[in-house]
């Protein structure tokens, strides 16, 4: 709320204390600098021009990071389930062993085992044909609407960030009035409203990630506004845009990965909640939040079987995206 | 003191009133004709406007917003449309049940989030650390729905050891209704042990490396004592804050737990309320979770302020 609330806020909202007296040298190319100082530093050849090392550093920082993160174990692991259910929500009806709509009357909550692997629902559905295809909705949605609401924070965040002031005191509080809502609350509101579709469900959990996202991102572009180079781009009488855009933006590209990577954790979290709720993904999908949604009551029964398997298949993608965030935080962060 | 908590408390009043501005915009203008939203494109033109008419939506927008910042003020925020009951008194009803919920929650999870964040740290890089941390990261990660089905898997259906409903019987004691609350709120500590244990673990290792800890350790003070009277106060600071930030959000897990385990709480009234389109039910209830969560992160911000010298001078200079 105040700033006393935010504990992330801290080290950021300190200004940086900036130089005034930097050099012709610093001043083309601070940009460069900072990215060198950041990743790993390579010399630049003797030969080379200025521009040419930074991007032979670029790349090299950049193949440098991949190494940096195929080392880690939980990027790996993350990655390796993200893709096995990437592989399912592609393949779809062709690799699932029936089709998910089908129902076979003669086997209602029939089991795991036998001629399906994990069982079927109360309609007589394949668990498995089920989990396999309905990891497509959710695999869309997701991440469509973490990028929606990345790209939207961002920019939100850099004005904010960048102008201070007025500006920022009005957005700040927009955001924190937004902040004061439970997503799964205010998101079942909106999709009452405009009635559930896939589209609508992505666009609202997208715009709905936007202020978190601009939180972070206005505390980093605060940190960066400082620096010399965007003092140097001030001096040069770049726009306001060029700055944010061309200056600032590349420079905190860090953290933005970071944040777009814990956003399609969330975006799975809150998309597999609200189908749960029955204002998300809609009916017949096989979407898991849905497929629980139907079953959870026949648990207690004993048929545990058609909640039990999604509910695995939607714990084990939240943490492998959430590994993999993790493992880029560790690389990526300063 | 004073200023700092006016300011405070002023800030407070203009994030509410943001609030209201989020909610009604939501539910009164996105909609542009509520009762044509509500009762879906094929109600004959007459049905619509007769609600329309009957929700008040039939006025102009301002005089709508003014009566729902008059609603706020005299707690009257009209009828369900479903039901007829009061809104005031549905959520009363309701949110009692919501309470007890969050308040067991709460002092299962605070406790146990401290407790392992300080563990964490202290044994920092070792296995109990990457245990407490990694089991936090999944647990958060896990929407509140999937860790419930979890629990009524092992602990009601293999081991049944538990209660699964939270239905008791008319006229139980506290102790029998918490007997009853137990599993679902354990589904919510499982998600925001996390977030507490991590904010602990950082605070813990930060003030574990400040100068003062090391200052205290080196004029020979033991190590206990260095820890309860330098590193823990400082270490539990940031704490507070996420505890009252989570007890916001715990409304937000609230919605699916109480449908999963047959709370009659807030969080199953708006989600009956969602399936009818219940709009004046719906808003009314948002708007109470956006309070809750003010008020909590506003007491967390005044007792932080009060334990912390630094901040209340700071608001004065």
């Amino acid at each position: 709320m105040s700033e006393t609330t935010r504990p992330s806020d801290g080290p950021h909202s300190a200004a940086t204390p900036s130089s005034s007296t930097s050099d012709a040298a610093d001043m083309t190319h601070g940009l460069v600098d900072r990215e060198m100082n950041e990743m790993v530093t390579v010399p630049a050849g003797p030969g080379m021009t200025a521009s040419a090392a930074a991007l032979t550093a670029r790349k090299t920082a950049r193949r440098e990071t991949f190494r940096l993160l195929m080392r880690k174990p939980s990027f790996v692991i993350g990655n390796l389930i993200v893709i096995f259910w990437v592989v399912c929500a592609v393949g779809g009806k062709a690799i699932a062993p029936y089709d998910p709509q089908q129902n076979f009357s003669d086997f209602l909550h029939a089991p795991p085992g036998g001629d399906f692997l994990l069982g079927t629902d109360r309609l007589g559905r394949d668990v498995l044909s089920r989990i396999i295809t309905g990891a497509r909705d959710v695999l869309i949605v997701a991440p469509v609407s973490a990028v929606i609401g990345v790209t939207l924070g961002t920019v939100l965040g850099l004005v904010m960030g960048f102008y201070r002031g007025a500006v920022d005191d009005i957005l700040s509080r927009i955001v924190e009035a937004f902040l004061s809502l439970p997503i799964a609350v205010v998101g079942l509101l909106a999709l009452v409203v405009l009635g559930p579709s896939n589209t609508t469900v992505l666009t609202v959990v997208g715009l709905l990630f936007a202020p978190i996202v601009a939180r972070t991102v206005r505390a980093a572009v605060l940190a960066e506004r400082e620096l010399d180079y965007v003092q140097a781009a001030r001096l040069q009488g770049e726009s306001s845009f060029y700055i944010m855009f061309r200056e600032i933006l590349p420079n905190i590209t860090g953290p933005i990965i970071v944040e777009l990577t814990v956003r399609i954790g969330y975006a799975i979290f809150t998309v597999a909640t609200l189908s749960f709720l029955g204002v998300g993904v809609q009916p017949p999908s096989p979407d898991w939040g849905l497929a629980i949604s139907d079953e959870y009551s026949f648990i207690i029964s004993g048929y545990w079987w058609p909640v039990v398997y999604p509910s695995l298949a939607i714990a084990s993608l939240v943490i492998a995206v959430n590994l993999i965030a993790d493992a880029l935080q560790g690389v990526l962060s300063r | 003191m004073v200023v700092y908590v006016l300011r405070r408390l002023a800030l407070a009043v203009v994030t509410l009133f943001l609030l209201t501005l989020i909610v009604f915009a939501i539910s009164n203008v996105l909609p542009q004709d509520v009762a044509r939203a509500i009762l879906g494109p094929f109600a004959p033109a007459e049905s619509v406007a007769q609600l329309n008419k009957q929700l008040g939506t039939d006025q102009p927008l301002l005089v709508q917003y003014w009566r729902l910042l008059k609603g706020i003020i005299t707690f009257d925020f009209g009828t369900s449309y479903q039901s007829g009951q009061p809104v005031t008194e549905l959520i009363g009803q309701t949110l009692s049940n919501s309470a007890k919920l969050a308040i067991l929650a709460l002092l299962l999870t605070v406790p146990l989030g401290v407790v392992g964040g300080i563990a964490a740290a202290l044994r920092k890089g070792r296995l109990a650390d990457r245990v407490i941390v990694t089991l936090g990261l999944a647990g958060s990660a896990i929407p509140e729905f999937v860790t419930s089905t979890f629990l009524i898997f092992v602990l009601g259906l293999k081991l049944n050891v538990l209660p699964v409903l939270a239905t008791w019987p008319e006229g139980s004691s506290i102790g029998t209704q918490a007997y009853y609350l137990l599993m679902p709120s354990l589904a919510l500590v499982l998600v925001y042990f996390g977030y507490i244990a991590r904010m602990a673990r950082a605070g813990t290792i930060s003030a574990l490396e400040a100068d003062y800890t090391r200052t205290a350790t080196m004029k020979g003070m033991t190590r206990a004592k260095v820890l309860r009277t330098h590193v823990l106060r400082n270490a539990l600071l940031p704490t507070i804050s996420v505890v009252a930030t989570q007890t916001g959000y715990l409304f937000g897990g609230l919605l699916a737990v109480e449908v999963i385990f047959n709370v009659n709480g807030l969080g199953r009234l708006l989600v009956t309320a969602a399936k009818a389109k219940d709009l004046p039910v719906l808003s009314a209830g948002v708007l109470v979770i956006g309070t809750i969560y003010m008020v909590a992160t506003l007491l967390a911000d005044l007792l932080i302020s009060y334990l912390n010298p630094r901040i209340r001078l700071a608001a004065n200079a």
